[in-house]
């Protein structure tokens, strides 16, 4: 519009100010207003007392991807209204827009040093350039993917300022990069997803690995690398379980102990970490610590028959360091099995052995107690010590009375030995049953905790859930019946699987000894009922020791016992003939009114069977009375005419 | 079980015609009243220890005895067996009874108030006086007659058990049938009749019963004649002074002598006697322990 009049006008003349500000003053400062001067090839400004060029490139800006911004969006400390501005102008800040990267250089090791003023810190422009900006899309943009190792390596490569006066310390950063698979990918085949060097650092907050934010951090490499290595767990299985590098990292050797940063090839830890390099020395019989003097030999044999022979030595003996002479120099923590089988050692963690385990008590079992070291054996191997069979002598090497474990809890019972006996025990023992519970069926393998901890299986809470992984159906009825605790909501305490049958001590439910002991566990809660139930027909057969009598749950159930108000009880009016009938089959309602926990002692409940044994004592003590007092008014007499007696007879005979 | 009229000639005519002169005896219990006695015995034992394994279940004496028995099934079975016994011996002595008034001089008043009747008279009454004097040494010991008021009270005790036990029984071995007329708990009632007039019973005979015609210093140790239904005249004269004269008066002595039986017959009998005496002070003892010191 108006260039014309200014063309030749010097950007700092008072004239064209003031007509500036006349004409312009309510208007936007338009772009061209800038170039009106900021063409002029020979332009210079002055800054910390320097001339330099302030020529914009008009052809370059508009192919920029900020071209149809207008200057002062950036250079926002020009007044549109009192030009021509100031000589020394501020830096432009792009973070006023790009806000979020601007945060992240403030962070970023670049942005501290650029702050700290040092001159070699790179600041946006560096990258990312001024007034020629691309788009990253953009093939020609210094940040194209294949550009970034130049736009990187223009201060990282080797002789470079930075490499020289800064502490970096990898060397041959570039040149490493352009022989690995990533700059092999990258450089060679073309393949722009390849990771760069902004893939790994990230763009725009890089980061020293010491800080633990930092994207090549050991705790976030893995995550890092499994941006592009998605499903790196699920081809990387032969080496370590892919899925434990982003969870629980810090327990792995991370993916550069490995795959070396800046070289990353396939396969790179053979030439260093190879079960051969180990055996060098390991193998040889005489080999012990130098520290305690134990042996360090390694029975290759023991391995190869081993569930883990396909593992190699540095995969369980983690922090080996390739690039040692003696890799394993920097080994200071014993195998952690928790690394590969990370399920296995959280559980392990909780559990009673886990916590004595952590305080440092010596009895506690580690995973080697029970699953041995180099000859681990699968538990479907019937020579492995967690074969279901060889379970119970397993455990018993501790929990057998007077070993380590029978003496720390105390008043245990002879677990291992009453198990022996149970029909758990003699399923798996006698009868070879490998179905059959043994221990680690219901106190978990790795999980164990003592009967009060409310996380234990054998938790009064938790044991239906628990006996009723095998006996499910008997754990549904459970479920239903009134001792349930979920249909009971007494704050009584209610009976569990093992109140009634026992822990280690378990019989057939249709074992004499059963039967006959189940009373005594009804008796435990219900005292009173049991006891009269002791007066009756019933009761007093099954105390003989005989079993062909009604007992408790032969009319009341037993694993599906109902409230005896409950409709849907066998002793509810609808059902209770038909449970009599189950043994009397020609029973009737009035049979049904037959007291079956009837006493006489109580003559609230029972006024007729009270009366009836007190009329009958009465009967029998006033019979025995009068009888005995006879008697014994007698005796005395009897004597004297037994005397009197035999005078006559000798009187009789003496007569005959 | 005792019983009177023992005056079935067919029966006395055989041992009658050869009795002696130097061992008289008097024939008091006729064979059948024998036979009956001794298989009261042999089920009353039974009955009363099959039971008792029942009542005291927790004393171990009742889970040995029942053990002995073959479990309590085959106790049960045995008890019940021994009550058809006993009902049995009871309707014989009924028939018995009848037959036997027919055959009997008299009539049915005869039977009841005769002086050979068991039925209680003022005899009884004058002799239950005569010997609580005697007891206390305010007068001679009664003359006794046939059967002393004590025998009779046993008699009828006998009767009076055979109907309380024997039908609180039959309610137990048939609740299901009985329960059809009478209401459930009747069973629990009859549970507690049947068991404390057992006790009753077996207390009754092992100590009471045993006492008055066994071990009472003149009787001493046992008194056999229930079994060999035979008493030396000169015993029977001074004991059953009042029966004698009445005997004597009708002149009708002979027709009551008998002779012994052989030494070897009295230690049969006499060991049998012994063994039943020892079950009897046993299960005493038994019950005594169990009623004193596992009562529940």
């Amino acid at each position: 519009m108006n260039t014309y009049h200014w063309s030749i006008v010097k950007f700092n003349s008072l004239i064209a100010i003031i007509v500036c500000c006349i004409s312009f003053s309510s208007l936007a400062q338009s772009n061209d207003d800038c170039l009106m001067c900021h063409q002029d090839k020979d332009l210079t400004g002055t800054k910390n007392d320097k001339n330099y060029s302030v020529f914009v490139n008009t052809a370059i800006l508009k192919k920029s991807i900020h071209g149809e911004l207008d200057c002062v969006s950036c250079h926002s400390d020009v007044d549109p209204n009192d030009l021509p501005h100031n000589d020394e102008l501020k830096a432009v800040k792009c973070g006023n827009c790009h806000s979020d990267e601007g945060k992240l250089y403030d962070e970023c090791l670049h942005g501290k040093a650029s702050a700290k003023g040092d001159k070699l810190a790179p600041t946006c422009s560096t990258c990312h350039g001024s007034h020629n900006i691309l788009a990253a899309k953009d093939t020609k943009s210094p940040i194209y993917p294949s550009n970034v190792p130049y736009l990187c390596g223009k201060c990282h490569k080797e002789g470079s300022p930075v490499q020289l006066q800064r502490n970096i310390p990898q060397d041959r950063i570039l040149e490493n990069y352009t022989e690995s698979i990533h700059g092999e990918g990258l450089l060679k085949k073309g393949l722009v997803v390849s990771a760069t060097c902004v893939s790994c650092h990230s763009a725009h907050r890089i980061l020293p690995h010491t800080d633990s934010r930092s994207t090549i951090s050991r705790n976030n490499i893995a995550n890092t690398c499994a941006k592009c290595h998605v499903n790196i767990e699920n081809v990387h299985q032969k080496i370590i379980r892919g899925e434990l590098w982003e969870k629980e990292a810090h327990k792995l050797p991370a993916c550069v102990d490995c795959h070396q940063p800046h070289q990353i090839r396939k396969v790179f830890y053979d030439q260093g970490f190879a079960n051969q390099e180990c055996l060098k020395c390991h193998s040889n019989p005489s080999i012990t610590s130098s520290k305690d003097g134990h042996s360090l030999f390694v029975d290759v044999k023991k391995i190869e028959g081993s569930a883990h022979y396909k593992i190699n030595c540095s995969q369980c003996h983690t922090f080996n360091n390739p690039f040692k002479n003696r890799p394993c120099e920097n080994i200071v923590q014993n195998v952690d099995c928790a690394n590969c089988h990370a399920e296995v050692g959280k559980d392990y963690s909780i559990s009673i052995h886990g916590k004595l385990n952590a305080a440092n008590d010596k009895n506690a079992p580690t995973c080697k107690e029970c699953h041995g070291t180099h000859q681990v054996l699968p538990k479907k191997n019937p020579d492995s010590p967690i074969f279901a069979t060889n379970i119970p002598k397993l455990c018993a090497r501790c929990h057998r009375e007077g070993e380590k474990a029978a003496v720390l809890i105390k008043d245990g019972e002879a677990v291992v030995a009453h198990y022996t006996e149970s029909i758990h025990g003699k399923g798996l023992l006698k009868s070879g049953l490998t179905v059959t519970a043994t221990c680690t069926n219901c106190h978990t393998a790795h999980r164990e905790l003592p009967p009060d901890d409310p996380m234990s299986s054998v938790n009064q809470a938790n044991i239906a859930k628990t006996c009723g992984s095998c006996h499910h159906g008997i754990e549904e009825q459970f479920g239903k019946s009134i001792h349930s605790p979920l249909i009971n909501k007494t704050d009584k305490k209610l009976p569990v699987c093992s109140t009634c049958h026992s822990a280690h001590s378990i019989t057939r439910a249709d074992a004499e000894g059963f039967k006959l002991t189940i009373m005594s566990q009804c008796g435990q809660c219900h005292e009173e009922i049991s006891k009269t139930y002791f007066d009756t027909y019933h009761g007093k057969v099954s105390q003989l020791g005989y079993t062909k009598t009604a007992k408790c749950y032969d009319c009341h159930g037993a694993h599906d016992i109902l409230g005896v108000n409950d409709p849907k009880s066998r002793l509810s009016r609808k059902n209770i003939v038909e449970t009599c009938k189950s043994c009397h089959p020609s029973a009737n309602r009035q049979f049904a009114g037959y007291f079956t926990h009837a006493t006489h002692h109580d003559p609230e409940k029972y006024p007729v069977l009270f009366w009836t044994f007190w009329g009958m004592t009465g009967l029998l003590l006033g019979t025995f009375i009068l009888a005995g007092l006879h008697t014994l008014l007698w005796l005395p007499k009897s004597l004297q005419w037994r005397r009197e007696l035999k005078k006559k007879q000798r009187e009789n005979k003496n007569e005959d | 079980m005792k019983t009177e009229n023992i005056t079935t000639e067919n029966n006395l005519e055989t041992e009658n015609e050869t009795a002696a002169t130097q061992e008289k005896q008097v024939l008091r219990f006729t064979r059948l009243n024998r036979g009956l006695h001794f298989f009261m015995i042999l089920s009353f034992l039974n009955l009363a220890l099959s039971g008792m394994t029942l009542k005291f279940s927790y004393t171990a004496w009742a889970r040995f005895l029942s053990s002995l028995y073959g479990g309590f099934e085959s106790a049960g079975y045995l008890h019940r067996f021994s009550a058809l016994v006993m009902v049995t011996v009871f309707i014989i002595h009924i028939v018995d009874l009848i037959k036997n008034k027919r055959k009997e001089a008299g009539s049915l008043k005869a039977l009841i108030i005769g002086p050979r009747s068991m039925m209680f008279n003022k005899k009884d009454l004058n002799d239950f006086i005569g010997s609580m004097k005697w007891f206390l040494g305010k007068g001679e010991r009664p003359e006794y007659g046939r059967w002393t008021y004590w025998e009779k009270f046993d008699y009828f005790a006998v009767f009076w058990g055979m109907i309380v036990i024997g039908s609180t029984g039959f309610v137990l071995w048939f609740p299901e049938f009985f329960t059809l007329f009478i209401p459930g708990f009747m069973i629990n009632v009859a549970t507690i009749i049947h068991s404390d007039e057992a006790l009753l019973a077996t207390g009754f005979i092992f100590t009471i019963h045993f006492f008055n015609t066994h071990l009472r210093p003149e009787k001493f140790p046992m008194d056999v004649s229930i079994f060999t239904g035979r008493v030396p005249l000169e015993e029977f004269k001074l004991d059953r002074p009042k029966e004698y004269e009445e005997i004597m008066s009708k002149g009708a002595l002979n027709k009551y002598l008998i002779e012994a039986y052989p030494p070897i017959v009295l230690k049969v009998i006499k060991l049998f006697g012994w063994t039943v005496l020892i079950i009897g002070f046993s299960m005493i003892i038994w019950i005594i322990y169990a009623m004193i010191f596992a009562y529940r």
